[in-house]
């Protein structure tokens, strides 16, 4: 029966030094994911593994991993998806740092977090707001972000190209666009995006869309509409030829 | 001993959810240099799984709510053990922190005149609840992260304390170690805010994360502070129950609200037999132990749970209205609630008990000592209503906020850090590690667990609990014995032997306080005490601490409401007379 | 075995694989009927690479080379294609987290000449010209000497015609232009009427892969169509 049948999982340890592929066998159980598998791993055989997680509903975004190379939510990804085959591979985020075993250090996305100019409001005073919901929408669908960092581990001008200087990432470009949207905020963040947050270095290749676990459409809902943005100021012929002459 | 890295602050807050956030963004306002420390990383807290709303009686659906409906909602469903004045700003206040979310960037759903929208929720009289679908929860942490990391205090992610540090009677401070690299750090701080969550891992089936293992209530019981109401833990009535992995993860109380029916086996809704005029909009406790009867009396499904069907309502709506609640089944149970029923079963859920406070300003019986949110107590008496954690997170979490940055710009001298203590503790923390191949604290988490569940769970009665106690003295000798291997980096079974003797002590402050109400009330349900007593139980709240190592249970009357406030439950009477 | 694990089952390369082939043939069988300068027009059928007819005496070369460069800009800049391009034929990346070569050196859309992907929306106003010259080639293919008819080459047009035209709408910039660059929809009655249009767009935006994919299939083979009828190999079907 498929119920006491088992699986290995090849699971990586080790540290900013180096590390291998462990294999490691776990019992299938019905609606089992691939959390419980590293959870039983943890109690049963290896207490030292390092997993983050917490809320393991698909709610927090922190178990995000690479699960036979895919970056996924480890508590969202079930074991009967790899049905007929013996073993599975978990493998850390490769765009971030390692700190052990699946664990790695995500800081740098706080630290960009903190370089966008926050929301800006005209209205003072305690009066509620008046919003409609149309003028919300688009906004709540970026707001649905659980910041699992997947976008940024396989968007390949961080993960491939190293841009961490030079290049948000896919998740800031959500949230940018949440701002930029926002009915009543009366921020100007263009040149930001552009030459901060650098949205010329995204060629829309769609791996952010591909893997966001909350189905975002980040590229053709945030970064695009902001590339337009941005086309609008800064790549108008007109404007430009008006720039190149009066140096503004 | 080993080096260790040493911070100083005016105001440390511990635990980054609703509660943490909102206080470290008051603190920092006020001035006072502050740090936020959270166990994981921002953003991440228990306060995300929070789905169905945030209550403040604004009226924009139902324009008779105010916050008189609310104060007395709230104390019917409290069983009259809260504690009035906490109810009574709770209510005046709640609006207020609701606008100034959406003025830092949340965006609730509007109603068609562009004001924000209100669904309805058990025990509440009105459509009261705000809300953002079904992810309330998330839009809340998110805007006081975004908001909050612009305020200029300092975050220490995955971070955990613990211990508190006590200069003679006024705290000095709390010591702990980073999750990354195993290495200790000291807070040297005038006052310290307890916004550390719940406790719902001390339960088999629970809806909480990891991290809810009750830190604070262990924290602050340790360091001498007064316990509250620890026999009342809620059991959230709707938790999945099938597959395995996935037992006790919550299912928002939303679906009833968008119009889910409970039914039994054989298709009965069974409610019309426990509260025939609230149905499945009952409040919590009711509907838990209605499930659990039904399931007891063999009505129950294939697993053990009962059913939930929204499968009559249209499909589209439900996606729009609990896109979340879709996934999560569509996702984890294989299963479509647009078009068959769930089965669920109740979940240990929320902690109405906690550390005491001062209603104003959240303070302990220590003086630097506050604690708001989930860790504190007061505000909801004997079974907190649906949508009232969040806003108690935003009310509480900005007067504690308040009042620590408050005191710790009154004092002058920066209180003394006792070095014995820290030794201690840095002593206790290191010891598994040599004892390799002693017990493993994953097994004794799951006895922890197991007997909780069976033997102080949703119902209880003098022996089992008795056992119990028992039973864990015997659980905390062995943690004395526990082992773990590895390095201290990033070792979550390492972290685990510092959590457990922390859970076997909260553990049995509930066991404890339960075994003393004889009666039933609330989220506490009696075999061998089935009615509530009013005019004995009814007028007390049990107040726990240690001394001198030795566990000290008092009756503490409640306090006695004012009669303007009385007055408004006699309005009540009357409409409904 | 559900559709999203078999697909996940397949082999990376299969993708961008099939992409670079039917991208690349596409590529070659347009430039042979470009410098072919014959067999474009079989009356009242004129292909879609030669319309309009620009026909003059300075340019000695194939007239389609006058307006090509028209719906070749359109579709380079495209943010469909682009990803599908920067994907298929620069391995950039090829596919999802799939190791790369280039390093440090990649510089996306910062730099000439992929910076001047930002031009896209004024090879869409070009672009919908020529589309409304297509279009109205797609009525002339039902007038047969001053008579209303339907052969199999008026429907051919007339589909043709069709998903340009979804592909056209269906643009990222238009659906900008349109109404995604409005912050506040309900602050005008114009700014009501643009949400509107804006959702109409985005709707048809959400499929604008399968537009770009059929649009191209059913230009070349609208010109395959005017080709084979005028070498002769078929006759076209009269239903009307």
């Amino acid at each position: 029966m498929a119920e006491t049948s088992k699986l290995t999982l090849r699971v990586w340890r080790g540290d900013p030094s180096g590390g291998k592929l462990v294999d490691y066998q776990v019992p299938r159980e019905p609606g089992m994911v691939v959390l419980d598998a590293l959870h039983y791993i943890q109690a049963n055989a290896a207490p030292d593994l390092a997993v983050r997680w917490n809320c393991k509903a698909a709610k927090c975004g922190s178990c995000s991993a690479e699960v036979n190379g895919r970056p996924r939510l480890t508590c969202k990804t079930r074991l009967n998806e790899f049905e007929g085959q013996d073993s599975i591979t978990v493998q850390p985020m490769k765009a971030f740092p390692i700190i052990k075993d699946l664990v790695t250090n995500v800081s740098w996305n706080y630290e960009v977090a903190k370089k966008i100019p926050p929301l800006q409001t005209a209205e003072t005073g305690s009066e509620p707001w008046i919003m409609h919901q149309v003028d919300i929408e688009r906004v709540q669908e970026f707001r649905k972000c659980i910041e699992c960092f997947l976008c940024q581990d396989v968007c390949h001008v961080l993960r491939e190209h190293h841009k961490k200087n030079e290049f948000a990432g896919p998740r800031f470009m959500v949230k940018i666009a949440s701002l930029e949207m926002h009915p009543k905020d009366t921020g100007d963040r263009l040149k930001f995006i552009k030459e901060e947050a650098g949205i010329g270095y995204c060629n829309i290749t769609k791996c952010c869309t591909e893997v966001c676990p909350e189905d975002i459409k980040i590229t053709d809902n945030s970064i695009i509409p902001l590339k337009e943005r941005i086309a609008d100021r800064y790549y108008d012929p007109a404007r430009w030829l008006f720039r190149k002459i009066t140096g503004k | 001993m080993e080096k260790y890295y040493s911070h100083e602050y005016d105001v440390i807050v511990i635990g980054a959810g609703g509660a943490g956030l909102r206080a470290a963004i008051e603190a920092s306002a006020m001035g006072a240099k502050t740090a936020l420390i959270c166990k994981s990383l921002l953003g991440k807290a228990h306060t995300v799984m929070a789905e169905g709303g945030v209550a403040a009686a604004f009226g924009n659906v139902d324009p008779q709510d105010n916050w008189k409906i609310h104060y007395v909602d709230t104390f019917k469903a409290g069983k009259f053990l809260n504690n009035w004045r906490m109810v009574e700003l709770y209510t005046k206040e709640a609006t207020e922190r609701v606008l100034e979310l959406e003025r830092w960037g949340a965006l609730f759903d509007r109603t068609p005149e562009g004001k924000i929208l209100q669904r309805p929720f058990g025990g509440h009289s009105y459509r009261r609840l705000c809300h953002v679908g079904d992810r309330t929860g998330l839009e809340l942490i998110r805007t006081l992260q975004e908001h909050g990391i612009h305020q200029g205090f300092d975050v220490f992610m995955e971070m955990t304390i613990t211990r508190l540090l006590k200069d003679g009677k006024r705290i000095s401070g709390a010591f702990g170690y980073a999750r990354e690299d195993g290495r200790f750090n000291l807070f040297r701080a005038k006052s310290v805010v307890l916004a550390t969550g719940g406790l719902g891992k001390l339960y088999k089936i629970t809806s909480n994360s990891w991290e809810c293992t009750g830190d604070g209530f262990a924290l602050a019981y340790e360091a001498g502070a007064e316990l509250q109401d620890m026999e009342f833990v809620q059991f959230h009535p709707t938790g999945m129950v099938w597959p395995p992995g996935v037992r006790g993860l919550l299912v928002t109380e939303a679906v009833r609200g968008e119009g889910g029916l409970l039914k039994n086996s054989l298709g009965e809704r069974f409610m019309k037999n426990y509260d025939p005029e609230k149905m499945e909009l009952a409040s919590r406790d009711i509907v838990s132990k209605a499930i659990y009867q039904e399931t007891q009396a063999g009505r129950g499904t294939p697993h053990g749970g009962v059913w939930l069907d929204i499968t009559h309502v249209d499909g589209a709506k439900i996606k729009k209205k609990l896109p979340s609640m879709w996934e999560q089944f569509h996702k984890l149970a294989d299963l479509d609630i647009t078009k068959e029923p769930m089965e669920i079963g109740p979940t240990t859920h929320y902690m109405m008990g906690g550390v005491r406070v001062d209603p104003e300003t959240q303070s302990t019986n220590i003086a630097g000592l506050y604690a708001a949110g989930e860790v504190g107590c007061g505000l909801h008496g004997a079974t907190r209503l649906g949508g009232n954690s969040l806003s108690d997170l935003l009310v509480f979490g900005k007067r504690a906020g308040e009042s620590a940055g408050k005191f710790a710009l009154s004092q002058k001298a920066a209180p003394r850090v006792n070095e014995k203590e820290i030794e201690d503790e840095a002593k206790m923390m290191l010891a598994p590690f040599e004892r390799e191949g002693g017990e493993n604290p994953f097994v004794i988490q799951s006895a922890l667990q197991e007997l909780m569940q069976s033997k102080v769970g949703i119902w209880r009665s003098a022996a089992p609990m008795k056992e119990a106690i028992d039973e864990l003295s015997k659980l905390k000798e062995k943690t004395a014995k526990m082992g773990v291997s590895g390095t201290r980096l990033y070792n979550p079974g390492w972290h685990l032997t510092r959590d457990l003797p922390h859970m076997l002590d909260i553990a049995e402050t509930i066991a404890r306080s339960a075994y003393e109400r004889q009666e039933s009330r609330g989220a506490h349900t009696r075999d061998d005490f089935a009615k509530p007593i009013d005019e004995t139980w009814g007028k007390v709240n049990q107040v726990i601490r240690q001394e001198n190592g030795k566990v000290v249970l008092r009756k503490e009357p409640v306090p006695e409401m004012p009669a303007e406030l009385k007055a408004l439950f006699q309005k009540e009477v009357k409409k409904n007379g | 075995m559900s559709s999203a694990t078999l697909t996940s089952r397949l082999p990376w390369w299969l993708s961008p694989l099939t992409v670079a082939v039917v991208l690349g043939g596409f590529g070659i069988y347009s430039l042979w009927v470009a410098f072919s300068n014959s067999s474009y027009l079989v009356e009242p059928y004129l292909s879609p690479y030669y319309s309009p007819l620009l026909v003059f005496n300075w340019w000695p070369f194939s007239p389609a080379i006058l307006i090509l460069w028209i719906p070749l800009g359109f579709r380079a800049t495209c943010y469909y294609y682009r990803k599908a391009y920067y994907r298929a034929f620069f391995w950039d990346p090829a596919a999802c987290a799939i190791p790369e070569r280039r390093g440090d050196k990649y510089r996306g859309e910062t730099k000439f000449p992929f910076v001047m992907q930002n031009l896209h929306r004024f090879f869409w106003y070009l672009a919908l010209i020529i589309w409304a010259i297509l279009a109205y080639d797609a009525l002339k293919a039902f007038d047969f000497n001053g008579q209303f008819g339907i052969r199999l080459g008026s429907l051919i047009f007339l589909l043709n015609a069709a998903l340009l035209g979804l592909y056209s709408f269906s643009c990222h910039s238009f659906r900008h232009l349109i109404g995604g660059r409005l912050d506040c929809y309900s602050c005008s009655f114009s700014a009501r009427t643009r949400h509107k249009a804006w959702e109409g767009v985005s709707l048809i935006n959400r499929h604008h892969m399968l537009w770009a994919w059929l649009s191209l299939f059913s230009v070349a083979l609208t010109d395959l169509y005017v080709r084979l009828l005028s070498w002769g190999v078929l006759t076209d079907m009269r239903f009307f």
